[in-house]
């Protein structure tokens, strides 16, 4: 009798945790992308199914070209953000000890408590043509006026490696950190090279890791939005620049829930593919 | 119990006020038949057990044999599919575990790491409205008590293993329980710690008069501290009874393996007699044994023999006094653990194997392998067991020493 | 390449100078951000006019320091108090969440798990769009069929929390979750052992275990909201929080007063990163 009423207990705990998280997924999450999907497949005018925004997304390049635009370079970005972080990481996690550790690992996470506007307004300063880098070109002789760095896709680049980084260095370094100094140590006291070690020992034990970190990075980068427009200028085309347009210049809302779930489709496939093609698991790379 | 001889027309209302005239009031805790069942398994098998106050009980059984759940049914975190609970007069059953007369040292003590000493011990005082000065009083006495008078502003992290235990006591013996229960406390010291506090917390109980009932899978701790101990084998208890009936009078072959070391041999009745039995085991030996079940041991009938090291007689010489039991043997192998070591004999018909204690005289100072050695015991130290014959089959080890 | 196996000098310069140029590479934008600060000039940037605090403290003439400009001002309070409602409203969600995941086992759990973390992988400025779309939905039916006006679901402050706390909940539900599973549970029996009802076990004994996660998770939360543009940009209205309001001064062409601004962030932003590494060492 007395187990009943604990049951029922328990019970009613669960439905009044479960109210909250409800209410937050279905209110936020899910019936706004799904009306989102009502939006681009319905006709403003006869209320009728219609596929039309799609089409117009197929028919106009300058859409489906800045979409593969944004989607190749959120992959180059993402892998490049791995391949700078990657030795950062590896540093931070096993060549250094107690104290310079946590502030070595504090100096890199500090930056990105500021703002990404501010940090963004800082490769402004830095990268213009009245820049401090035109400027120290002029002065050392390297170049005989000044020079424009802004407004190019490289510029972007950087900006987008720079805004990620902290998302790729954190979980390198917590899988890193898991490593033990002893595997290591066997591998180069049964004959493996630097390179043999880690090949073979170092990144497949950090592969939870580098997907987790790349996931997230890849999704910053696809859905950013003040990297492209202020380092990027005018002609940068970035898609959820274009999102952008749709609803608030536009109010095109149906094309721009069309574009929305594209960009979304597309994330999801990338996310998808990368998590089988490495054999890791949502909930564990992400949680 | 004599509530279970009363007359059932007497209504449960008497019935607990006349088994309370009956009993003498000292009955701290009455377990009666309980039984758990978890999905699949029987965790608890109709236990039944009366501690008397004051008294120091244990619960001695190897891990998963149902004891902790046990005291978690005690403790009021499980529930008992059937049978009842009773303290001091008052089931227990669909009491909640806060408001049980009964306090619990957890097996990791479970001191709280947010709150300091002094909180942690008057956690229970607050939760009882106790008067802030009553609190700060309550618990610098419990604290001189248990011999850490002054550090109610330390941490919990500042204390060493020992401290921390005492700690855990404390906690729970400052809300005066009727019952105290112990998780295996012990079991994360270091042995030497661990020898040091066995003395110590039978020492408390005395103090506080308290009734303990604790469990472990260690019978050394359950020997040295316990007034009475169950031992527990899969969900049923083997036998109740004073450490010192448990060593000698084993009333089961799981005892009798479990409590102390025991040469342990599967054999079968060749006669019987008055006094003995002639036991003829799987490894050649002869042996003569005292039966200790009921049941009589025909010839042929199968048995489970179990002899002491430490009751074995050793000598370099053949003994004229001839013992019921004398082994020539020669030394296979000498195991080395100071006051505890052992010798390993084998005997020199049969080949069977002996594990005896090497006794620390000068007359064995020089014993190597392969020297002679005389056996000797009676036939009260040689505990008989009847077994069924599917036992005996599937026993695949003929001899070895258990230890519990 | 660990301590404990040797490599070659020229191995080891370089890659200690690979982590010089990484750090430079780091902290050059934020240095030359704070610089140009204290520049005596209209334009941050080159040349260097001589040090002053106009872009902090003037209060006339072309330079108006950001004490005297109301409208950044503005944005700053505006931006603290959307940054508290979300923070308070997702601590609160992520603490139900964290026990109601490390608590309770339940069909669909798993299921669930993944959906509440989908607002990491859902790019900003779609999860703006997306609430923004709905809520206007909902606002139109009202008006349409019910005649009332919910002002609150159009594009204004109410929304932005809204945005906001959709995804800071997931990020502070992990922070909290993570600490609540390394809690013992039998500290909580041991509560219940010594008197306490079930409710009073985990107000006494379980929230104070959890609470520098939820200190650690309203701070990165803050500082979340309060960064926030994406999802912000999507459902501002008239009055705009601080990111929005500089995003806007930055296409208009930038005055050091940004810089100023950007000078107060980072400090702020720095206190706060401070406060929450010694929270997480305490919590050790």
């Amino acid at each position: 009798m007395s187990a009943v009423t604990v049951a029922k207990k328990i019970r009613l705990g669960l439905w009044l945790l479960l109210a909250p998280l409800f209410l937050w997924l279905v209110l936020l999450i899910i019936l706004p992308h799904f009306e989102l999907l009502a939006f681009s497949l319905i006709d403003p005018e006869d209320q009728g199914f219609t596929f039309e925004f799609y089409l117009e997304f197929f028919q106009e390049p300058l859409y489906w070209r800045t979409f593969l635009r944004t989607a190749v370079m959120s992959i180059l970005a993402t892998i490049l953000t791995l391949v700078i972080a990657f030795p950062v990481a590896f540093y931070i996690a096993k060549m250094l000890r107690g104290r310079s550790k946590g502030i070595v690992f504090a100096m890199c996470l500090i930056p990105f408590w500021v703002s990404e506007l501010v940090r963004t307004f800082g490769w402004m300063i830095l990268l213009r043509e009245s820049g401090v880098i035109s400027n120290f070109l002029q002065w050392s002789g390297l170049a005989s006026g000044p020079v424009e760095l802004l407004y190019t896709d490289a510029t972007i680049m950087l900006g987008l490696v720079y805004t990620s980084m902290l998302f790729m260095v954190v979980p390198l370094v917590s899988t890193l950190d898991s490593l033990d100094d002893s595997y290591i140590e066997a591998g180069y006291d049964l004959g493996g090279s630097n390179w043999d070690v880690m090949r073979e020992i170092i990144i497949p034990h950090a592969v939870p890791g580098i997907v987790s970190g790349c996931i997230i990075v890849f999704m910053l980068s696809l859905g950013n939005y003040l990297t492209p427009v202020l380092l990027g200028g005018k002609d940068s085309l970035w898609f959820t620049e274009q999102i952008y347009t749709q609803f608030i210049t536009r109010f095109n809302w149906e094309q721009g829930s069309a574009f929305g779930l594209l960009l979304l489709l597309l994330s999801s496939l990338i996310v998808w593919a990368g998590l089988k093609a490495t054999g890791q698991s949502f909930t564990k790379t992400m949680g | 119990m004599s509530k279970s001889s009363m007359p059932k027309s007497v209504t449960s209302k008497t019935a607990q006020s006349v088994a309370s005239d009956l009993n003498p009031p000292n009955i701290d805790l009455a377990c009666e038949n309980i039984c758990k069942q978890f999905a699949g398994f029987t965790a608890v098998d109709n236990v039944s057990f009366t501690i008397p106050q004051g008294s120091f009980f244990s619960i001695l059984g190897p891990s998963g044999c149902g004891k902790t759940t046990l005291l978690r049914m005690l403790a009021g975190f499980e529930h008992p599919s059937s049978g009842d609970i009773v303290i001091k007069g008052q089931s227990m059953l669909g009491v909640q575990p806060n408001k049980r007369p009964v306090n619990m040292v957890f097996q990791h003590l479970a001191l709280f790491p947010t709150m300091n000493i002094e909180q942690n011990i008057g956690y229970g005082l607050r939760r009882l409205g106790v008067a802030k000065p009553e609190i700060v009083q309550r618990v610098a006495a419990v604290l001189a008590r248990v011999g850490l008078a002054g550090s109610g502003n330390k941490e919990v992290g500042q204390l060493s293993g020992g401290q921390r235990q005492r700690i855990a006591l404390a906690r729970c013996l400052v809300l005066n329980p009727t019952l105290l229960l112990l998780d295996e406390p012990l079991g994360a010291l270091d042995l030497k710690l661990r020898e040091h506090m066995k003395i110590e917390l039978k020492q408390l109980q005395k103090e506080f008069g308290t009734t303990f009932v604790y469990i472990t899978h260690d019978q050394s701790e359950a020997l040295v501290m316990s007034d009475q101990i169950a031992v527990m084998n899969q969900g049923k208890f083997e036998q109740v009874g004073t450490p010192h009936q448990l060593y000698y009078q084993p009333r089961t072959a799981f005892v009798a393996g479990f409590v102390g070391d025991s040469n342990r041999w599967q054999g079968v009745v060749d006669s019987s007699s008055d006094q003995y039995l002639s036991i003829k085991t799987s490894d050649g030996l002869s042996i003569k044994g005292a039966p200790q079940n009921a049941a009589i041991l025909s010839s042929g009938e199968a048995v489970e023999l179990f002899v002491r090291p430490e009751a074995i007689n050793v000598s370099r010489e053949p003994q004229a006094a001839v013992s019921d039991n004398q082994f020539k043997c020669i030394v296979d192998t000498i195991l080395f653990d100071g006051a505890k070591s052992q010798i390993i004999a084998i005997e020199e018909q049969s080949g069977g194997k002996i594990t005896v204690i090497l006794p620390q005289t000068a007359d064995f100072y020089d014993l190597k392998k392969s020297d002679d050695l005389y056996l000797q015991w009676t036939a009260g130290q040689a505990l008989c067991f009847s077994v069924d014959n599917l036992a005996i089959e599937s026993a695949d080890e003929t001899h070895s020493v258990s230890e519990g | 390449m660990i301590p404990s196996i040797k490599q070659s000098k020229i191995f080891n310069r370089l890659y200690i100078s690979y982590l010089v140029w990484f750090f430079v590479f780091l902290a050059a934008p934020l240095i030359v951000v704070g610089v140009f600060a204290f520049n005596d000039s209209l334009f941050p940037s080159f040349p260097w006019q001589g040090g002053t605090l106009d872009w902090f403290f003037s209060d006339s003439g072309k330079k108006i320091g950001i004490f005297h400009d109301s409208e950044l001002l503005g944005s700053i309070g505006l931006s603290i108090m959307i940054a508290f409602m979300a923070t308070f409203f997702a601590v609160l969600v992520a603490c139900s969440n964290a026990f109601l995941f490390e608590r309770y086992d339940f069909p669909g759990k798993s299921l669930l798990y993944v959906l509440m973390l989908l607002p990491l992988v859902i790019p900003g400025v779609l999860l703006g769009v997306s609430i923004l779309v709905f809520s206007s939905e909902i606002a139109n039916y009202f008006e349409d069929y019910w005649m009332i006006d919910l002002e609150f679901l159009r594009p204004g402050i109410t929304l932005v929390v809204i945005g906001q706390f959709a995804f800071i909940t997931t990020i502070s539900t992990l922070i909290i979750a993570a600490r609540l599973r390394k809690f013992d549970r039998t500290l909580e029996e041991a509560a219940l052992n010594l008197g306490a009802s079930p409710f009073v076990a985990v107000l006494t004994i379980t929230i104070p275990y959890l609470k520098p996660a939820i200190i650690g998770a309203a701070i990165v939360c803050f500082l979340m909201s309060f960064e926030n543009f994406n999802t912000t940009f999507m459902l501002v209205g008239s009055d705009a929080p601080l990111t929005v309001a500089m995003f806007e001064r930055l296409r208009e062409g930038s005055t050091p007063v940004l810089n100023a601004i950007s000078v107060l962030l980072m400090l702020g932003s720095g206190l706060l990163a401070i406060a929450n590494i010694s929270l997480q060492k305490k919590q050790q």
